[in-house]
């Protein structure tokens, strides 16, 4: 069971390690963490997405809860919440391939940022299935490079993770 | 004026702390000079993992944090099995080691280690301070977080700069404010009321006192729900001395080592009250078992406790202080059935056997069953790890002193320096040892903090030149292959004793062992009786 976790915590050094020991001390692997501030300076949300049976998702939200700086921790909902990633892919891209390329984009709502004589560069920002679906549309051209984000995500309607 | 290390000590006198275990070096040496001459007494331990055990073991008979200092690099190193102890045995502590100074960090400059990166796991919480600003908040956060909750040790690591540096005054907090950390002690009223509900339906229920009892300060209470209910109790290793071991509805410690009855009583249960005990592996091998046909009802101040090892049909999540009060309140003049009590009472009968006796041995769980008559009711016994573990675990007969051990981590040389610890926090007490030959020679360097400072602590050491309990688990386990386990080259421990200027004796009968024992327990002064103990004596 994948699921997604907001983790709110005070903005000092060491916390990120300290959650994510918690993981790799119990042999858990995390599939994607992503971290910024919020509206409040002094506090940091951490997205985490990751794999596990709901016994090991519910130790984690407990062991998370006795971390100091963890402020809140909840678990969102599958089906309530939008999430989003961001993704630069550098493709393969011969002046022939071009036109095909930027027409897969365009159906995909994603941007071309960067051209070069042999590649292009897209910038994608949404939910990581699409992306994964954006990123095998481009493979058979050829992918040089990629970079992502881990998943950043928000409750949908008036529900929120706040201090 | 004020520099960091003279706050240092304000913020440690301002928590009311009279005594630190430590060992100094270059980068805890600004602390150590302001220390020298303030109203704190330093005790200076031999290695720096016995200053976490002897704050370990101050914490547990004070009931208040222990403190103990290390320098930087393989100072701090060296503290961190005793950190890792206490973490796992949930004991209140503040460990200070120094660091180099701040434009040093992380260039790997002599006697540098990342050591709240190496605690990490071991912690309750860690601080690396960055501003001597900061001293008070970080020592008030840090004596808060460790004595409340669910207790555990607190890591300041103080670089050689912030310990120099000077600041305008030293003002200490009145309060914190951990926007992260707000433990919930109260226990909710309805969980309570559901408990209730669920053990005067119940036909045999059962309580498993825990550690969570002790360092919750509520033994007494705890003693009277008993007696008042007549509910059965069995306790981890952790909660031995929650109840006195001769009380008719004690049924003694549960789990691979404990007693026969205790398990059955858990076995037989259709209820079991876990009061502050996580139910660890040793204590219950097959937890999922257990919870099949058994209502469970836990208690903990952590809730990550609840539900972890065992599966928990009422979890309570509060101070056993206050789930207590609310308890009895509740429960009203319940009593468990006569037939319930009269089965437990005959269990009782069979708790405390008499081992064979091999001749010119010390039968070990004989005379530890014979030591508390000998000693004051408020004797504290500090077992190490091992067969002599067990052997005090089940035959110590505890009336209203403590049993202190290591039973999460289990760390072996933890007696010695522990009981040095208990001994400051209880001065007036008999504090004995036991301990093998094996860890004996774990913690001996502590006997030079023990005659230095004139301590009057007992050592009993049960020497069979063998690690009894690995062997026994080759034994079991193993195919009887001693590998590793035959202790060649011991030394002779009455001329170690000797050494220290410490009296001695050895004995190799009980009688002789406990006519040397009459002799000395009333002595103000520390004392090792070697014990020689046959090799195949098992644990049980």
């Amino acid at each position: 069971m994948q699921y997604t976790l907001s983790i709110l915590v005070e903005n000092q050094a060491g916390v990120l390690s300290k959650i994510s020991g918690l993981f790799s001390r119990r042999g858990f692997n995390i599939d994607s963490l992503a971290v910024g501030v919020t509206n409040d300076p002094n506090v940091s949300r951490i997205t985490i997405v990751a794999n596990g049976d709901e016994y090991v998702v519910e130790q984690l939200e407990k062991q998370l809860n006795k971390v100091i700086p963890v402020i809140k921790v909840k678990r969102l909902n599958e089906g309530e919440f939008i999430s989003r990633e961001l993704i630069l892919i550098k493709v393969h891209c011969p002046a022939a391939k071009r036109a095909e390329i930027i027409k897969t984009a365009e159906i995909m709502q994603a941007k071309i940022v960067d051209v070069a004589q042999s590649c292009v560069t897209v910038e994608y920002c949404e939910c990581a299935s699409r992306v994964n679906t954006l990123v095998d549309l481009l493979k058979p051209y050829g992918i040089r490079e990629i970079v992502r984000t881990g998943t950043v995500a928000i409750d949908r309607g008036t529900a929120s993770v706040s201090v | 004026m004020i520099s960091g290390a003279e706050i240092m000590v304000k913020c440690l006198e301002a928590e009311g702390i009279s005594v630190v275990f430590g060992y100094p070096g270059a980068a805890i040496c600004p602390f150590y000079d302001k220390i020298y001459d303030s109203s704190i007494k330093h005790i200076l331990v031999r290695q720096e993992q016995n200053a976490a055990h002897a704050a370990s073991g101050y914490a547990r008979c004070s009931g208040k944090p222990g403190v103990c200092v290390a320098t930087s690099g393989p100072g701090a190193t060296n503290l961190i099995t005793g950190i890792a102890t206490a973490y796992t045995d949930s004991i209140p502590m503040i460990a200070i080691t120094g660091q180099v100074r701040t434009d040093l960090l992380g260039r790997d400059v002599f006697q540098e280690a990342d050591i709240t990166g190496a605690c990490e796991p071991f912690v309750k919480h860690s601080y690396l301070v960055n501003k001597t600003e900061d001293l008070p908040r970080v020592f008030k956060e840090a004596f808060h977080i460790a004595s409340t909750g669910r207790q555990g040790p607190v890591l300041i690591d103080i670089p050689m700069d912030i310990q120099t540096n000077e600041i305008e005054e030293f003002v200490y907090p009145d309060e914190v404010n951990i926007i992260g950390y707000k433990p919930n002690t109260k226990g909710h009223a309805i969980q309570v009321k559901k408990a209730v509900e669920a053990i005067k339906k119940s036909k045999r229920p059962l309580i498993v006192s825990g550690g969570g009892v002790l360092s919750s300060g509520v033994k007494l209470d705890f003693q009277r729900f008993a007696d008042t209910t007549k509910i059965p109790v069995i306790s981890t290793m952790m909660g031995i001395g929650v109840m006195p071991s001769e009380h008719e509805m004690y049924l003694g410690m549960l789990g691979t080592h404990g007693k026969k009855v205790a398990n059955r009583a858990l076995h037989e249960a259709d209820l079991v009250i876990v009061c502050g005990a996580r139910l660890g592996d040793r204590a219950v091998a097959a937890p999922h078992q257990m919870s099949e046909n058994t209502t469970v009802i836990h208690i903990d101040i952590d809730p990550a406790e609840i539900g972890k090892n065992v599966k928990t049909e009422i979890p309570i999540v509060g101070d056993m202080r206050n789930v207590l009060s609310m308890l009895i309140e509740n429960i009203g003049d319940y009593t468990v059935s006569d037939e319930w009590q009269n089965t437990v009472r005959a269990w009782k009968k069979d708790l405390f056997s008499t081992p064979p006796v091999f001749e010119g041995f010390v039968e070990p769980r004989t005379l530890v069953s014979h030591l508390s008559a000998m000693l004051h009711s408020k004797a504290i016994l500090v077992a190490d790890v091992g067969q002599n573990q067990i052997w005090c675990a089940n035959n110590f007969r505890i009336r209203e002193g403590r049993f202190l051990t290591t039973g999460g981590m289990g760390t072996m040389g933890y007696s010695i320096p522990a009981a040095v610890g208990a001994k400051f926090a209880r001065p007036t007490r008999d504090v004995i040892v036991v301990c093998g030959d094996g860890s004996f020679q774990m913690g001996l360097n502590e006997l030079a903090t023990i005659a230095g400072n004139n301590l009057g602590i007992k050592i009993i050491i049960m020497r069979n030149s063998r690690l009894g309990m690995v062997r026994e688990l080759q034994d079991n386990n193993y195919g009887g292959r001693h590998s590793a386990t035959i202790l060649q080259g011991d030394p002779d421990f009455l001329k170690i004793a000797e050494a220290y200027g410490i009296d001695s004796a050895q004995a190799s009968s009980n009688e002789e062992a406990e006519e040397i024992l009459k002799g000395i327990v009333d002595s103000d002064k520390p004392f090792i009786l070697v014990c020689n103990v046959y090799p195949d004596t098992p644990s049980i």
